[in-house]
C-alpha cells in the first residue's frame, strides 16, 4: 500500500503525516506537490493539516484549484482513497468531495488539545480496525473546525451512517461539554456516502507513538491496512 | 478603461456568526444598547477590462465558484 501525502503552500502537517507513514506505521509514502497533477501511483492521498494558501479568502478555497486537487478529484470519484485531516478536511469540504462546511469554532478561539472520539460507524476502511463505539484520544488544532450543514443533510448523514466520528467525554459520551468547537451533532469525522473520503479535524498521525501521548492514531493506518491485505488477497 | 464591480458575501440566514456575535457583544459593553444584532460578511472589489464579454455572467461565475461558499454564504453584485 502506497500513500501520498499533498504538500500545499501554508500545509505544515506533511511531514507529522508522511513521518507517522513511514516510520510507525511502516508502509511506502512519497509527497505530492500541489503543482503536478501525478499521485505516483499512491493507493492513499492523505490531504494534511495546515493553512493552506494562508486560509485566504476561506479555509481550503484556493487549494481546490490547485493542480494537484484535479487529479485528487478524479481520484476520489472513481473510488480511490482520500483522507483530509483538518485543513485537508476544509479542502474536501471546499472542493465538493465532502459535504457541509467548517466555520469559525464558536468560541471563536484556537484550540489545541487531545479530545476523545467516539466511532459512530466500524464498517468503514478507515475504522474496521475499531469496534462501534470505541473511544479514540487524539489530539485537534483548529481555529475553524464547526462543522456545519442544513438540517436535512445532517439527516442524510445521520440515516448514511457518513458520521464516523464524534467528540464525546473519556467515558464515550457524546454531551455539550466534549464539543470543541460547537459542531452540529457534536461531528469531528465524515465520509462521503460511497465510503472512500474521509475527512476529520482531529489528527491522527498526532497520535501514533507513546511519547505523544496516544497510539489511537494508528487504528486509522491499521483498518486502512487490513483493507488493502484483503484486498491483495482477493486478488 | 475598466469597470468595477463589487461582489458582497453574506452568510446566509441562521447560519452561525460567531465575529457578528462578538462585535455585538462589544458594543453592548461600550454603552451601545441600540443595536440588536451585528452581521459579519465580506466584500471584493473586482476591476475588469472594459472590452470584456459577458460581465455580468463572469463576475456571477466567479462569485458562484470562488469567491463565496454556496453552503453557508450568499452573495449579491453591486455595480460601481
Amino acid at each position: 500500500m502506497k500513500f501520498g501525502v499533498v504538500t500545499f503552500p501554508g500545509s505544515n502537517c506533511d511531514y507529522d503525516a508522511y513521518a507517522a507513514v513511514r516510520h510507525v506505521v511502516g508502509e511506502e509514502v512519497e509527497f505530492l506537490w500541489h503543482k503536478s497533477n501525478d499521485l505516483l501511483g499512491s493507493d492513499v492521498i492523505i490531504l494534511p493539516g495546515g493553512f493552506t494558501y494562508g486560509d485566504y479568502l476561506r479555509s481550503g478555497a484556493i487549494a481546490k484549484f490547485s493542480p494537484i486537487m484535479e487529479s485528487v478529484i478524479k481520484f476520489a470519484n472513481s473510488g480511490g482513497k482520500v483522507i483530509g485531516i483538518c485543513n485537508g478536511f476544509q479542502v474536501l469540504t471546499e472542493s465538493g468531495l465532502l459535504p457541509g462546511a467548517l466555520i469559525r469554532n464558536e468560541h471563536l478561539r484556537f484550540s489545541c488539545k487531545y479530545v476523545h472520539l467516539k466511532v459512530s460507524n466500524n464498517q468503514t476502511v478507515y475504522t474496521s480496525a475499531c469496534k462501534q463505539g470505541d473511544v479514540l484520544k487524539i489530539p485537534i488544532a483548529h481555529g475553524e473546525g464547526n462543522y456545519y450543514n442544513f438540517d436535512g443533510d445532517i439527516k442524510t448523514l445521520e440515516d448514511n451512517n457518513q458520521i464516523i466520528f464524534r467528540y464525546c467525554d473519556e467515558n464515550g459520551d457524546v454531551n455539550e461539554q466534549s464539543n470543541p468547537n460547537g459542531s452540529i451533532n457534536n461531528i469531528a469525522g465524515i465520509s462521503n456516502k460511497e465510503g472512500n473520503v474521509l475527512g476529520m479535524m482531529p489528527h491522527p498521525e498526532r497520535a501514533v507513538e507513546k511519547i505523544l501521548g496516544s497510539t489511537d492514531g494508528l487504528k486509522l493506518f491499521e483498518s486502512l491496512q487490513m483493507a488493502f491485505s484483503k484486498t491483495s488477497i482477493g486478488g | 478603461m475598466s469597470s468595477k464591480k463589487t461582489v458582497f458575501v453574506r452568510l446566509k440566514e441562521g447560519v452561525l456568526d460567531p465575529q457578528g456575535v462578538t462585535i455585538h457583544k462589544s458594543l453592548k459593553q461600550m454603552g451601545y444598547d441600540d443595536f440588536v444584532s451585528v452581521k459579519s460578511g465580506k466584500f471584493f472589489e473586482l476591476e475588469i477590462k472594459a472590452d470584456a464579454d459577458n460581465i455580468d455572467q463572469m463576475v456571477n461565475e466567479v462569485s458562484e465558484k470562488l469567491l463565496s461558499n454556496p453552503v453557508i454564504e450568499n452573495f449579491t453584485v453591486e455595480k460601481n
